[in-house]
């Protein structure tokens, strides 16, 4: 089991970072969103992984630690707001420069120009 | 138990909550409501800088919860300081934001104080999780407060700002979790009791947790890798909010002292001065890279940014290298240096609003209206940040340069903050000369005339480096009990200890 859940934390967590180096708005929310689904089961794995455990002793004869529970609903919270706040943002974003680059403008001049060709051609 | 210690949190949040529901009350109610909250929080924050003056540590645990098992704010002097030093920032910033600056965003002083009680929050909490959440607070009001009347030009560094402090929360989640993983507590106290114990493999954990830690805490204060955000950022905010931005910072700093100095400080055994030899470098580069961008500054509010890198720099030198002195003399730039920046981020607001179209860019204009009186703010604001006789950043400086042994650190830090003040002295003599002096003809049409609460705040925020100097000893005794306490850790460690509340029968 620690295996599996380790590979599938790696797995968001580098997902996730590959996403948030793209330079467009839409991959780095995604990626956000996967670096904390990531961070999240890492801090649920922080009181160890138990199955079959109940957050309270003297229930059953195992017990699992309530407070990485506790933390991982406050981060999720948390995490959920701010996923919200960020998707508005390059929204607003793409509102405004016409681009969902996160420089807000291309770095190079020529995809720009046919962006804005195309740009026009659909206004025609 | 000490009920007082909640107050700093509370008096925000309820003053926030009401006006979050007065979206569509007339302004001028709102604007009294939200100054009388400010006000009062300051009261409220003196009052526990006198409580906490005599050295004794206050508890406050929520829900009668004996530590380490529920939450809890401790009050001491350093927790005492930072109160009353964003307290008084907070008062003359929103004074200012009533000179019109409120307008466009109904919500603009309810994100104001829902800041500053994520500000106290982080300042009082004797938690790491709880630091998170207060980050988190502090955060999501400061991203609505840069976007706050912004237009395009704010959306972008509003977007790079909250993209990399979701990453640092990441972070902040991910050490946190280590940490917790191997000690199972989150306590400040409890930690700093564990830690010096800890063996083999728990060790390492811990240190790779510690050590993100201090990337998170980085990033907040803005040391070099992480501090190219600031000056886009901060120079693009409208100017209230960049001035109360000033104190953001400082956060990371405090976030700094408090936990290195607590948990990972001479006692932790094995890990005792973690990263603090990696801090004094680095926070040496940063110093040098703020002079270089100020006096490649264009604009005076982009210089006003950099010299808040200059000042992370600044301060967190003497602080990597620990000793009681370098505490001392560290905290009292703080103070100065915070006043001063967001002193001069406001000044640079006013200067742009009488300008014209050239704005703040340091360029020759038409003479603008109210020459003097902003000239010799700038003045004042600008001896005071480079560090010129005779107010305060002089003294502090000279405090830092006295704090440090001899030795090849000594040799460094004096060499890269002398030189440093130098060029920042070149950069502010370049810009007040090119902004005040040198003028082409024409005249600016119509410039806003400046009301007496901007005046009033700009003033007052720049003579408080005069007020600094007056009160130097008395404030000098404080940051060195502040130094002490800091690094008594049975101290802080007794909390644990306090009685808490019994019920009556």
């Amino acid at each position: 089991m620690e295996l599996v859940f380790a590979l599938a934390i790696g797995t968001l967590t580098a997902s996730g970072v590959y996403l948030l180096l793209r330079a467009r708005t839409f991959p780095v929310v995604v990626g956000l969103t996967l670096l904390s689904y990531g961070v999240n089961l890492f801090l649920f794995s922080t009181g160890r992984l138990a199955t079959g455990a109940q957050p309270i002793i003297g229930s059953t004869e195992g017990y699992t630690d309530p407070l990485p529970q506790a933390l991982v609903l406050t981060a999720i919270v948390i995490g959920f707001a701010m996923t919200a706040f960020v998707v508005v943002l390059s929204l607003r974003s793409l509102a405004d420069h016409d681009d969902d680059h996160v420089n807000g403008d291309q770095p190079s001049s020529e995809p720009d120009s046919t962006a804005s060709e195309k740009r026009e051609g659909h206004d025609q | 138990m000490n009920q007082w210690l909640i107050a700093p949190i509370l008096i925000p949040l309820l003053g926030g909550i009401l006006q979050v529901f007065m979206g569509y009350a007339p302004i001028s109610l709102r604007r009294t409501l939200a100054l009388a909250t400010t006000v009062l929080l300051l009261v409220a924050t003196i009052v526990l800088l006198l409580l906490a003056n005599d050295g004794q540590y206050r508890l406050y645990a929520f829900g009668n919860w004996q530590p380490p098992f529920g939450i809890v704010l401790v009050l001491d002097r350093l927790a005492a300081l930072m109160l009353v030093l964003t307290g008084v920032l907070a008062l003359f910033s929103h004074l200012f934001s009533l000179g019109g600056y409120d307008e466009g965003n109904r919500q603009f002083h309810g994100l104001f104080l829902f800041q500053l009680m994520g500000l106290n929050i982080a300042f009082l909490t004797g938690d790491l999780f709880n630091l998170f959440v207060a980050f988190e607070v502090l955060l999501i009001a400061s991203y609505g407060l840069l976007m706050h009347g912004g237009g395009t030009a704010r959306t972008i560094p509003g977007l790079h700002y909250v993209v990399l402090n979701l990453v640092g929360s990441a972070l902040f989640l991910i050490s946190v979790g280590m940490i917790y993983s191997v000690t199972g507590t989150l306590n400040m106290a409890d930690l700093a009791l564990r830690i010096p114990d800890l063996q083999g493999a728990d060790l390492e954990l811990v240190k790779a947790g510690g050590l993100m830690l201090l990337v998170v805490f980085g990033l907040k204060a803005a040391i070099l890798p992480l501090s190219f955000w600031l000056p886009r950022a901060y120079a693009r905010a409208s100017a209230p909010v960049a001035a109360l931005f000033a104190v953001m910072t400082k956060v990371g700093v405090y976030a700094i002292l408090r936990v290195y100095l607590l948990v990972f400080g001479d006692h932790a055994g094995p890990l005792a001065n973690l990263g603090m030899d990696w801090l004094f470098p680095l926070a040496l580069v940063t110093l040098a890279m703020g002079v270089i961008g100020a006096l490649g500054a264009q604009s005076l509010k982009t210089l006003v940014a950099w010299q808040v890198v200059i000042s992370v720099g600044t301060l967190l030198a003497p602080i990597a290298l620990g000793s009681n002195a370098g505490i001392s003399a560290a905290l009292f730039y703080l103070l100065s240096t915070t006043w001063t920046v967001a002193g001069l981020f406001l000044l640079s607001e006013l200067v742009a609003s009488q300008r014209g179209s050239a704005g703040d860019r340091i360029v020759t204009a038409p003479p603008m209206q109210n020459r003097t009186l902003l000239s010799v703010f700038f003045l004042v604001g600008a001896v005071a940040a480079a560090g010129l006789p005779p107010l305060s950043g002089f003294f502090s400086k000279v405090l830092i340069l006295q704090s440090v042994t001899s030795g090849p650190e000594m040799a460094w830090l004096w060499g890269i903050l002398l030189v440093g003040s130098f060029f920042t002295v070149i950069a502010y003599s370049r810009a007040g000369s090119i902004v005040f002096w040198r003028t082409v003809g024409g005249h600016i049409e119509d410039p806003p005339r400046l009301g007496g609460e901007v005046r009033a705040a700009t003033g007052a925020l720049v003579a408080l480096s005069v007020i600094i100097v007056a009160f130097a000893g008395p404030i000098n005794e404080y940051t060195d009990a502040t130094a002490a306490q800091l690094q008594d850790r049975q101290g802080y460690v007794q909390i644990l200890q306090t009685p808490m509340v019994q019920e009556d029968n």
